[in-house]
């Protein structure tokens, strides 16, 4: 494809589809559709929070004898 | 996109998940993440909708974000690739509608039949395709712009833009049209 027909492609597709004319705010404000969908799905706890809470626990199971101290420590 | 950066304090409290710092930066950040989105999607109701997704994957990931880097740069990224999902969504379930947002530019040399061929042809761009089409030939932004809200290099959207282009021009010669 030469430059010719590049500089063809481009003009037609920019009279085809012109820019979007944005006024840069949406219509409506979105903080109470943010405010429901925070309410719809709690955030997700990250992965190592449950790795770490896996470790801690595999190690109260490997060492018993920890959980005092633990204890001592909460 | 003007850079609206936020002081510091806010940002480090997003971080530590604070819902008015997330507000804060929602009510500084939504125009620009919409006005984003609006120009890769060309749909206003269907920019609202992912503009309030941008923002929950945000809210999702706030633990993720460095507070010493910039939060527009990180929302773009996060808003074009829930742009570009929906772009896979919409292709896959639905053609989209032809009924464009924005009013061809008068030109009398292109015939209206030949604006819908090449509005329909554009419509069957994939994805990735149409997203660094639509950026750089469309709404004039540059490479660089282009790549940061992608995640790639320039070269790699340079070599979109070229398929692009290519499909465009393959596909109106397959309907007897030669661009």
């Amino acid at each position: 494809m030469n430059e010719h027909d590049q500089k063809r492609i481009d003009r037609l597709l920019k009279t085809t589809l012109p820019p979007m004319a944005v006024a840069g705010e949406p219509r409506r404000d979105l903080w109470p559709a943010m405010l429901k969908r925070l309410d719809a799905q709690p955030a997700a706890v990250p992965w190592f929070d449950w790795a770490l809470l896996a470790a801690a626990a595999a190690c109260l199971a490997i060492f018993p004898g920890a959980i005092p101290v633990l204890l001592y420590h909460l | 996109m003007p850079v609206l950066e936020q002081p510091p304090e806010v940002l480090r409290q997003f971080c530590h998940g604070n819902l008015d710092a997330f507000e804060a930066l929602f009510r500084s950040h939504q125009g620009e993440v919409y006005g984003w989105i609006v120009r890769i999607v060309r749909d206003s109701s269907a920019a609202e909708d992912l503009t309030v997704e941008t923002f929950w994957r945000i809210h999702r990931a706030h633990a993720r974000f460095d507070p010493t880097h910039s939060f527009g740069a990180w929302a773009r990224r996060i808003a074009t690739n829930a742009a570009l999902d929906h772009l896979k969504t919409a292709r896959r379930e639905t053609d989209l509608p032809d009924d464009l947002p924005s009013h061809p530019l008068p030109d009398p040399s292109i015939s209206e039949e030949l604006r819908q061929k090449m509005a329909g042809a554009f419509r069957r761009l994939p994805p990735q395709l149409r997203i660094a089409a639509t950026l750089a030939l469309i709404e004039e932004k540059s490479y660089q712009e282009i790549a940061d809200a992608l995640g790639v290099s320039t070269g790699a959207v340079k070599v979109r833009v070229f398929r692009a282009r290519r499909f465009l021009r393959k596909e109106l010669k397959r309907q007897g049209i030669e661009p």
